[in-house]
């Protein structure tokens, strides 16, 4: 390997210091020991973080958000794994059409597609707040879940479904048997970041939560327009854990990170 | 009685015109017959059609008096090995030719047992436990055969085998393969493009070119009598002439063309026999060396004794055609 350039070692340290100092920062608030949020904290303690814990509209909503997230990306993969397995197997007319159709999630703004499952699920079809919050998730994370599983399908020899099939197994079989056990590795990979995905998402559920039932990041939005404690850099430092330690697991098992 | 039965089969892929038009092809029960011809002659597309993985525009399939056209791939009893093998990637040598068995039900004693002889068949019993990665491309192959096999299919179809592996270890197979068939007495629909390999393995070869059938007959009829000039090309006969290349010997009454292998066309100095010629390029081969000469009638191929003088590219010599060492194409033939 080439010796890293003097600019070049610059570069890298101030593109490390703009990607991790904001987080050193909330991280240092969130362990003060003073009243209000503040950089450099003067004292250090415990305090905020046992605090957070015991706040009962954060443990609701994180009962909330742990719920839609597992659910909408559980239907996410439901949908998304046989509209992946489609798309590169058989001849679906439209293909790109689909293809371009699954991005547009992506594309566009969470407030559009917010305020669109607002006016639908909410006020025509008068869903109720979970419900909603599930379908408009499940929306947001299928565009996740195809590309994702997509990949993985890519790397995986075609006529091994065929093989089964001369061997005895229906096309049905053939996906459970031989396909699926192939791209385990893709679809863990698509349910981590589809489940990250739902758990940090800010502008759909902004327009989706109603009275009593929020979010966790809704729920933390809001109690930073009424108080200015360290509670949400404590809170924000345990949600940063918990998803470093989500994703090494599942690195560490299964090796997704080829996929995303 | 004629175990398979390809009856007026005409198969097309996507949108694409006909890749495969109006195919008759009868095969005997325990017959070992090739399909032989360059890529995108409709060769795999029939195999696939035979398979079940296709389903063809017109015609039948009749596999021992039943009519399967319209039965579904997987309730054909008929084994396919795939050029990439296609083997299970996650499932150990042992798993991958358990799984037809699996699907299939069949108990734990009687699984291990078949699995364990047909591995032994291919010579893989020490390898059972291995995943696919970690096996070599002939042993894969061996796989692939041993998983196809074990369902005792009512006809196994083979598509370039051995196409992907090296030349020793091909002729190796090719052996092998023709012993398989012959101990087992399966019936063999093999894909190829290598005349080598059609010629050494099969009872019988199909040529094929651009979806239809050139001809068909025994290794011999096909290396000796090629039907066409198409047929005679691809089975080596480098200089093919009809009878407006005006070549100066006597034309065969009812020819449409006369074809030579290099081999069969010696190469001498100048003025020793028939044609006069300049040489364009020789290949040394071993046994002998081969030359492209140009002459009046356009270039031939020719080769000479690996003992004779060498001449170099722009010698002057003289070629020899004879009549008697030509295949004769009758007329009649597509072109």
């Amino acid at each position: 390997m080439n010796r890293l350039s003097r600019g070049a070692l610059l570069m890298l340290v101030l593109a490390l210091a703009f990607l991790v100092g904001p987080f050193v920062v909330v991280f240092l608030a969130g362990f003060s020991g003073g009243e209000s949020l503040k950089f450099p904290p003067e004292t250090y303690s415990w305090r905020w973080v046992r605090h957070v814990l015991e706040v009962e509209a954060f443990q609701r909503s994180l009962v909330t958000s742990l719920w839609v997230g597992f659910g909408s990306t559980f239907s996410a993969l439901v949908l998304g794994v046989p509209v992946a397995y489609a798309l590169s197997r058989f001849q679906v007319p439209g293909r790109e059409w689909v293809r371009t159709a699954l991005t547009l999630p992506l594309v566009v703004p969470g407030i559009i597609v917010g305020l669109a499952l607002l006016n639908h699920m909410v006020l025509l079809y008068d869903l109720p707040v979970t419900a909603s919050l599930l379908v408009g998730h499940t929306a947001l994370l299928l565009p996740y879940t195809v590309r994702v599983v997509s990949s993985s399908l890519a790397n995986l020899r075609v006529d091994i479904d065929d093989a089964a099939v001369t061997l005895g197994a229906t096309r049905l079989q053939a996906f459970f048997k031989v396909v699926l056990p192939n791209i385990r590795a893709g679809v863990a990979a698509a349910f981590v970041l589809a489940f990250i995905t739902s758990f940090n998402q800010v502008p759909v559920s902004l327009f989706l939560t109603g009275p009593g039932v929020s979010t966790l990041p809704i729920e933390m939005m809001a109690y930073m327009e009424t108080s200015y404690d360290p509670s949400i850099a404590a809170l924000s430092t345990l949600l940063v854990a918990f998803t470093i330690v989500l994703v090494a697991v599942t690195e560490k098992v299964l090796g997704i990170s080829k996929y995303v | 009685m004629h175990h398979l039965e390809l009856q007026g089969l005409t198969l097309a892929y996507g949108k694409a015109g006909a890749a495969v038009q109006d195919l008759h092809l009868s095969v005997a029960q325990g017959e070992l017959v090739s399909l032989l011809g360059p890529s995108g002659c409709g060769k795999t597309t029939t195999m696939r059609a035979v398979a079940g993985l296709l389903t063809p525009l017109a015609g039948r399939i009749v596999l021992a008096g039943q009519d399967i056209t319209r039965v579904p791939a997987n309730r054909r009893d008929i084994g396919l090995v795939f050029q990439s093998y296609a083997l299970f990637p996650h499932l150990s040598a042992f798993e991958n030719v358990a799984f037809g068995l699996r699907l299939r039900k069949v108990g734990v004693t009687e699984l291990r047992e078949r699995v364990t002889e047909a591995l032994r068949s291919v010579g893989l019993e020490d390898f059972a436990a291995r995943l696919p990665a970690n096996l070599s491309g002939g042993q894969q192959q061996r796989v692939a055969l041993a998983r196809a096999i074990v369902l005792r299919p009512r006809l196994l179809l083979l598509d370039e085998p051995l196409s992907n592996l090296d030349a020793k270890l091909r002729v190796e197979m090719r052996a092998e393969l023709r012993r398989l068939q012959r101990q087992l007495g399966i019936t063999m629909l093999y894909v190829t493009h290598d005349q080598d390999e059609a010629l050494s393995l099969s009872d019988r070869i199909v040529v094929m070119r651009a979806g239809r059938i050139e001809q068909c007959g025994t290794p011999e009829e096909v290396w000796h009598r090629p039907a066409t000039a198409f047929v005679a090309s691809f089975m080596g006969c480098d200089n093919v002439f009809d009878a407006a290349a005006g070549l100066p010997l006597p034309w065969p009454e009812g020819a449409s063309h006369l074809a030579w292998r290099p081999q069969a066309v010696p190469v001498r100095a100048e003025g020793e026999i028939g044609l006069r010629g300049t040489v364009l390029a020789r290949s040394y081969l071993g046994e002998h060396v081969e030359y492209l000469v140009q002459t009046a009638h356009g270039k031939i191929k020719g080769s000479a004794p690996a003992s004779a003088p060498p001449w170099l590219e722009g010698a002057a010599v003289s070629i020899g055609l004879d009549v008697a060492a030509a295949a004769v194409i009758p007329p009649g033939t597509r072109t």
